[in-house]
């Protein structure tokens, strides 16, 4: 299988800082590809050259089979990199629907003026997320109503449905409950399964292998390799987030409950 | 998956009555019941329901609504423009510099003011968005500055702060009678003639109504209550203005431009102020150095009535729209009423402070905060 998305030798500089020494990952459609690692990793700035927030200071992006330039993260969104960053990008006080297409309002004309339709968004918006499993009371609920989990499924459904081939969820669980996480993780299930890729970022092991299929553990700005599913346990994994012995010592002070 | 299963059973269901409640109209129509109430019983013999009174608090609510729809949608789109009521005296004494002083033809001067406080209104914008300073400040300059330039002006071109003569000047131009004009007047002739509103009894114009038309200052304020109603619910604008006050970064992120949304807001704003000093000075034929004091922040508490979050990101134009109209029935029926006019204020200080009351419950029942 050809990767949608290859991202080779990255490497990333801010002034003496390297945070990025040389990445190389290939992330294939259908699959949820977990990045791992401790805070100051490189994760996240990994994901943002993806998206076109960070220009790479070296290395190459081939999605699709083509050489990308990313700009702006207007120009990886419209190539069908959609990222659903921690913060959700959704605003409280508005109405699911409104939400939903916040950027991309539908438009039917009346008059030959142009007005927001709607009907159509409504129905869209209830159809989209009874799809993913959550019951509105209407599509004028404010998203404030909604819990974590729900705005993070709402932020993915979005994505999906204005045509993300590549989505970055960047740690959709980590501020979540034991539920909502399972819930989060469900729809990232049903999001693979129509053929998106998926690129898991979390320093969860547990949350990592209940979804993923790859795994790829980053650790100051290098990789280990990517391994796939039944591979590596979650042992391992751990181990290699927090580089080898220091977790080792750790976690004998605990009790090997990290 | 069945439905049930995922319903979350710890939610109720909600009642009609506290869907009602959360609309950001809810203010302003309890707020108008109230008023009219009030004023249908203890001042019905006043001349207040008559066709001048009606006509007389329609106007001052006319005006009010004016300046609330623009500060209305910029609110929403989260900022504030305090040079409003600068901004009208500024314009009022631009018309009369270039159609009195200058003596240009009286639709080239009212176009050229329009085109200088939109500008201004768009320079208030750009500050704010550049800089990220609180529109609050940006504006509070510009209130002074305008309102300085307002006084120096007159006193140097002609030792005085107040231009008349508009009326005169403006005589007979088409767009003159855009602002000042009244329309329906055969409509209310012949009301007159039928007996349903009151006709002079002598004098030159014995046998006319009293009031002879609906004036253009009201017209626009339901014009500009209508369009600003439909673009910020009906149209993909209106979103983004929702979007841009409610989390701007978020609405960036989605390729909002909030910046552009912003700067129009600021824009619309000054127009709605220059709109409301062409029908004052039309009406009143002279242009004052003083006009327009507190404008501001009248609008200001006529949006918050009318339901909108000082916050921004919530809020609704004929929520604004009710909002000026209780301020108008409130000033002139206290007149008529014979109640002390300085009790107007206390009036709005009270009324504001119990609609951020209701308007904080309210946000909390949107969003399910406790």
């Amino acid at each position: 299988m050809e990767p949608i998305i290859r991202m080779t030798d990255i490497e990333k500089h801010f002034g003496s800082v390297i945070a990025l020494a040389g990445v190389t990952i290939d992330f294939f459609p259908g699959e949820c590809h977990c990045l791992l690692g401790d805070n100051g990793a490189g994760k996240s700035t990994f994901i943002k050259t993806m998206s076109g927030v960070h220009k790479p200071t070296k290395g190459e992006i081939i999605f699709e089979g083509e050489q990308m330039h990313f700009e702006d993260p207007r120009e990886s969104i419209k190539a069908g990199i959609a990222t659903v960053y921690q913060d959700l990008a959704m605003i409280p006080l508005m109405s699911v629907s409104r939400n939903f297409f916040m950027g991309n309002e539908p438009i039917k004309r009346r008059l030959g003026l142009p007005f927001f339709d709607h009907e159509l968004a409504n129905e869209v918006t209830m159809n989209e997320m009874r799809a993913m499993g959550i019951q509105l009371r209407g599509p004028d609920q404010a998203v404030g109503t909604l819990s974590g989990g729900e705005r993070q499924t709402v932020a993915i459904a979005r994505a999906v449905h204005f045509g993300a081939k590549v989505l970055i969820l960047d740690e959709p669980t980590s501020a979540l409950g034991v539920r909502q996480t399972a819930n989060v993780l469900a729809t990232v299930d049903k999001v693979r399964k129509q053929g998106i890729a998926v690129v898991f970022i979390t320093h969860n092991v547990r949350h990592a292998m209940a979804v993923g299929d790859r795994f790829t553990v980053l650790n100051r700005g290098k990789t280990f390799g990517t391994a796939t599913r039944g591979e590596v346990t979650p042992e391992e994994l751990q181990d290699l987030m927090a580089g080898g012995q220091e977790l080792a010592t750790l976690e004998g002070s605990l009790g090997g409950t990290v | 998956m069945t439905d049930a299963s995922n319903r979350d059973e710890r939610i109720k269901e909600t009642s009609s009555l506290r869907r009602a409640m959360i609309r950001p109209e809810l203010g302003g129509i309890v707020g108008n019941i109230a008023v009219f109430t009030f004023f249908l019983l203890f001042a019905y013999d006043s001349g207040m329901f008559s066709s001048q009174g009606v006509l007389n608090w329609s106007v001052v609510s006319a005006q009010f609504m004016i300046i609330a729809v623009g500060a209305c949608l910029l609110m929403i789109a989260g900022e504030f423009d305090l040079s409003v009521g600068s901004m009208i005296g500024f314009a009022g004494m631009m018309i009369a510099i270039f159609g009195v002083t200058l003596a240009w033809p009286m639709w080239i001067a009212i176009l050229t003011t329009f085109v200088i406080c939109v500008a201004l209104g768009a320079v208030n914008g750009f500050i704010v968005v550049r800089t990220g300073l609180p529109s609050f400040i940006v504006t509070l300059a510009t209130l002074f500055i305008l309102r300085g330039f307002t006084i120096f002006i007159p006193q140097t071109l002609e030792r005085k702060t107040i231009i008349g003569g508009i009326r005169e000047t403006a005589e007979g131009d088409w767009l003159g009678a855009v602002f000042g004009g009244k329309i329906l007047k055969g409509f209310f002739a012949w009301l007159g003639d039928i007996g349903v509103i009151s006709v002079f009894e002598s004098g030159t114009r014995a046998g006319q109504p009293v009031v002879d038309g609906v004036p253009m200052l009201i017209v626009w304020a339901i014009g500009l209550v209508v369009v600003g109603h439909v673009v910020l619910t009906r149209t993909r604008f209106g979103n983004w203005i929702f979007a841009a006050g409610g989390d701007a970064q978020a609405a960036r992120y989605v390729g909002v431009p909030v910046e552009r949304v912003k700067i129009l807001m600021f824009m619309f704003t000054a127009f709605c102020a220059t709109v409301f000093a062409v029908c004052q000075v039309m009406e009143f034929g002279s242009a004052g150095a003083d006009r327009g004091l507190l404008k501001e922040f009248e609008a200001i508490i006529a949006v918050v009535i009318g339901g909108a979050l000082l916050t921004g990101g919530y809020g609704s134009v004929i929520g604004a729209a009710l909002g000026a109209l209780i301020f108008g029935v409130v000033q002139q029926g206290l007149f008529f009423a014979g109640v002390e006019s300085s009790l107007f204020r206390v009036f709005l200080g009270v009324i504001l402070l119990l609609a951020v009351i209701l308007n904080t419950y309210i946000r909390r029942l949107i969003t399910g905060e406790r």
